[in-house]
């Protein structure tokens, strides 16, 4: 859209906006004052912003003829004026004609509207294909064929959400990891959920796709320029729905390259590390960073759970038995079926489930000194 | 025959009257409005600035959820059987409702089942939380302990629908004033009679929606379950093959209050009647093919895409033919602008916009961006507010008058209408931009480009949710001390056979029926 072409929108949209053009032009403002979808990065968004704009302004149109008629009669057939009322009703023509014409405004309408949908559904001849889990309430992005994934979460601290630390940039949108795509690549999203229905959405790309489990739902995005687009879960997930975003980081192919071979490398090194042993501090330290961004937004930060929904680990016979946490390693690799407890056994690196095992089993006055290792959870993983 | 009411308390507990009824319905109705309007002004609140000051997100899934619930199911359904049970007997000269002790049960086992619901917010787990189109599985496996009481209260709910419904049906059907053919009852009447059979129809679909949920959480079968080889998306068509009707049952008879006001005072006969009745049974029948227009992303192919989005812009026309009737209508009457029929003007002027909207969001394409966002939020509260509650404003101020032979303060009545219409418009309307910039509906939460809309919407909210306590102000006043009318016709231009008895109305109307030429 032109420039001049969104002022008219927004004149026409709302005569509060002139409020936007009295502040700072700057893109940051503009941004937050935006009245308009934005026509985003991809063949799909820019179709998908075409289509709204063109029954925005038909709806315009409509709009103005009929309520011109109506303020019209409002004015000049007012009592007060004098007005004596006709009595003419029941107009077959008139009638036939208020038929036709949306009818036929319809048939206008429906011929773009088709061809965008057939945009938005090709998937076909997709270079490469990204698997995308929603989980309560974070992704994972797994590479296929690649034998990379990861899982990406909120790392907006909680003093931020509760305004106990001024609130940075990019607050209720920054990852822990990013989604690294290639720029100039058709990607093929394959989109499921574990637990409850999610849906991955950014606006950017003009992909929104509902996450549910047992299904796996497809869409695409053909990214012309390397950047940062950022996204959010749209379908009501529980009480982190607004609280994990989507980061999306597109990069030159030769950047996106390097950077898969690195991350390659980082997998090997982690999977080494399993074979290590560790302190009882060391993993007491991991193990709190751990509890904190993957369980901390069910068992909450000090264990207590929330009553009624979630368990208490602080003080749970699982979590205090001395010597006893095959049950405990259970449930957090395999998670409890039809619970809320998912599955973190894909999830999380064998250091991570070991280390916040440990930690659920000797904080908030857990005190069973328990140290469970690596490797411990590799073998229990390999003997089932 | 002759009798009035009877006194103390008994009289409203084991009353037949379909007066008695109707105002015991539009109170429970109107005290349901605060309630669910208090929970929105906790969530506008909430949304005043970005990060969590107030509440926590858990408990704002609860308001949003509650919300959603107490108004449709009641408020504003509820006013409406109100209304029917008031003026239906009187519009088509019947002495009562056909059924007059269902009707006292239909109402009374409301005050429950809204207690049920309600009592959850005390519970440990909290109340249901899963937004008011409880998809599952977030509203079955995934619920809090509390959700069956969400499931019993809904199914009282829905059988009080249903037997109002059923008496509905049964009066217009059956005690029309000789003479009055079905081509000759008012608008209002005709629009409850279709909305009448959308429910019997639907409200068994959700009642099967809910005891699938009941099964699933209690008994172990997997109705929504993928794990056991059942289908959340099953959900999704069960719950908007009710849920889509339900916008209409909640619509439909607000066309019809339009329908009575607008021609009363432009002082001229509605422009097309016929028209209007069956652009109603058009609307209505069509509403059954549509639902899954709310589900374009849960991955349908594309044939069943296509369908379902020619099939939403098809009620586009017989939409549009009612906007062009009432507006029709008013052109070259005689207009005159008492607080109904601002109500009423601003009912088009709103219902339209939301029209469009709705025609937009019908694009299946386009629908990518709109669906789960703000912009969803703005339509249908453009469609909701502006339709049931600017209509059910309408109509109280309408027939107040008839009703307690009282007229309300036309100033205070005015004032009360620009503070409404600009408090709504100052909510939604900002809501649209959000949506469009990408801010997702139903977040406790959101991110910083989001800010300055949202505090301008909630500051709108707050005007707007003020300007209800002076409407219930105005119509305490009215009732108790409202200068005294007597004409039978409140209205110079009011048309129809409940201008014809006296004002105010009678505790018996209608005892011999009057002959309608
Ligand atoms: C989405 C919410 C959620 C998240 C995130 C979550 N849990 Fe759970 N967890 C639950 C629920 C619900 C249960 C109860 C399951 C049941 O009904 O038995 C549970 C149960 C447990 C139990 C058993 C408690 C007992 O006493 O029976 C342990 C141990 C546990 N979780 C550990 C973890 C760990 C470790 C993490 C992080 C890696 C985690 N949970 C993340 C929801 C969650
Ligand atoms: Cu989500």
């Amino acid at each position: 859209m032109s420039r001049r072409a969104s002022m008219l929108f927004a004149l026409v949209f709302a005569p509060a906006i002139s409020l936007a053009f009295m502040s700072k032009a700057v893109a940051e403002e503009a941004q937050r004052w935006a009245v308009n979808m934005p026509k985003g990065a991809t063949p799909v968004s820019n179709a998908i912003y075409d289509i709204h704009m063109i029954i925005f302004w038909i709806c315009v149109v409509i709009g103005v003829g009929v309520f011109a008629v109506m303020f019209y009669s409002m004015f000049a057939h007012r009592k007060s004026k004098g007005a004596v009322a006709a009595n003419f009703h029941e107009n077959t023509t008139a009638e036939i004609v208020w038929t036709v014409i949306p009818a036929l405004l319809l048939i206008v309408m429906a011929v773009p509207a088709t061809t965008a949908l057939l945009d938005v559904y090709d998937t076909t001849e997709a270079e490469m294909d990204i698997k995308i889990t929603g989980y309560q309430w974070k992704w994972q992005y797994e590479y296929l064929g690649e034998d990379v994934a990861f899982v990406s979460e909120l790392t907006t601290p909680e003093e931020e959400i509760y305004n106990t630390a001024p609130k940075s940039q990019y607050y209720l949108q920054e990852v822990s990891q990013a989604l690294v795509l290639p720029a100039k690549t058709k990607v093929r999203f394959l989109i499921t959920g574990k637990d409850v229905i999610h849906s991955w959405w950014v606006v950017d790309l003009g992909v929104k796709k509902d996450a549910i489990p047992g299904v796996v739902n497809e869409a695409w995005a053909y990214i012309e320029e390397p950047g940062i687009y950022r996204g959010e879960c749209a379908e009501l997930c529980g009480k982190g729905h607004a609280f994990m975003p989507i980061v999306v980081n597109v990069l030159e192919k030769e950047e996106y390259n390097a950077w898969l071979a690195k991350k390659k490398e980082e997998v090997a090194a982690e999977r080494d590390l399993a074979k290590k042993t560790f302190t009882l501090d060391e993993l007491m330290a991991q193990g709190e960073a751990a509890y904190n961004r993957s369980c901390a937004a069910c068992h909450a930060g000090n264990g207590e759970g929330i009553p009624g929904v979630f368990p208490a680990l602080k003080g749970s016979a699982m979590a205090t038995t001395t010597g006893d946490y095959a049950a405990h390693l259970d449930i957090v690799v395999n998670g409890k079926a039809g619970t809320a407890m998912q599955a973190f056994g894909g999830q999380l690196s064998e250091v991570d489930i070991a280390a916040i095992i440990t930690y659920e089993r000797n904080a908030w006055g857990n005190s069973t000194g328990d140290l469970v290792q690596p490797l411990d959870v590799l073998k229990f993983k390999q003997g089932q | 025959m002759a009798h009035g009411p009877a006194k103390g308390i008994g009289r409203w507990l084991f009353t037949t009257n379909h007066k008695d009824i109707g105002t015991l319905y539009l109170w429970f109705s109107f005290a349901m409005f605060l309630l669910g309007g208090t929970f929105a002004m906790v969530i506008r609140a909430e949304l005043f600035q970005p990060g969590m000051q107030l509440i926590k997100p858990e408990f704002f899934n609860q308001m949003t959820t509650m919300h959603g619930l107490v108004m449709v199911f009641g408020a504003i359904m509820p006013a409406f059987v109100g209304l029917a049970n008031w003026l239906i007997p009187m519009m088509i000269g019947a002495p009562d409702m056909a059924l007059p002790r269902m009707n006292n049960l239909s109402f009374w086992i409301l005050p429950f089942g809204f207690s049920l619901l309600a009592s959850t917010l005390f519970m440990e787990g909290g109340g249901p939380n899963f937004g008011w189109t409880f998809y599952a599985p977030l509203s079955t496996t995934y619920a809090p302990s509390t959700v069956n009481y969400f499931i019993f209260g809904m199914h009282i709910i829905g059988a009080s629908s249903i037997m109002g419904s059923i008496n509905i049906i049964a009066t217009v059907l059956n005690m029309r004033a000789p003479g009055m053919t079905l081509m000759k009852m008012p608008m209002f009447v005709w629009t409850w009679l279709i909305t009448a059979f959308l429910l019997i129809a639907v409200m068994p679909v959700l009642a099967g929606a809910v005891t699938m949920m009941l099964m699933d959480i209690n008994f172990g079968t997997s109705f929504f379950d993928a794990a056991g080889g059942g289908d959340p998306v099953l959900f999704q068509h069960v719950f908007w093959f009710f849920g889509h009707p339900e916008v209409y049952i909640i619509v439909l008879p607000a066309f019809g209050v339009i329908s009575h006001i607008i021609p009363t005072f432009s002082r001229k006969p509605l422009f097309g009647y016929s028209s209007m009745v069956y652009a109603t049974a058009s609307i209505a029948f069509l509403s059954f093919i549509v639902w899954a227009h709310h589900m374009f992303l849960v991955g349908m192919p594309i044939g069943g895409e296509l369908y379902f989005m020619y099939a939403t812009m098809l009620i586009a026309v017989p939409t549009a033919a009612k906007v062009f009737n009432w507006i029709s209508t008013m052109f070259r009457g005689s207009i005159s602008y008492e607080t109904p029929m601002l109500f009423a003007i601003a009912f088009v002027v709103l219902f339209t916009i939301g029209g469009f909207t709705g025609l937009m969001l019908a694009i299946a394409a386009a629908d990518v961006q709109y669906h789960d966002s703000y912009f969803v939020v703005a339509h249908f509260h453009y469609v909701m507010v502006a339709g049931a509650v600017f209509s059910g404003t309408a109509a109280v101020y309408y027939w107040l008058p008839k009703w307690c032979g009282r007229m309300y303060n036309e100033t205070m009545g005015k004032v009360q209408f620009w503070i409404s219409f600009i408090g709504f418009n100052i909510t939604f309307f900002p809501q649209h931009f959000l949506g469009l910039a990408g801010m997702p509906r139903r977040y406790a939460d959101y991110a910083l480009q989001f800010s300055d809309w949202n505090m301008i919407s909630s500051i709108g909210a707050f005007i707007y949710g003020a300007s209800q306590l002076l409407f219930i102000f105005n119509v305490i006043r009215t009732i108790r001390s409202g200068t005294p009318v007597s004409e039978p016709k409140t209205w110079e231009g009011a048309e129809g056979l409940e201008w014809t008895v006296a004002t105010p109305a009678p505790y018996h109307t209608f005892a011999t029926p009057p002959e309608v030429k």
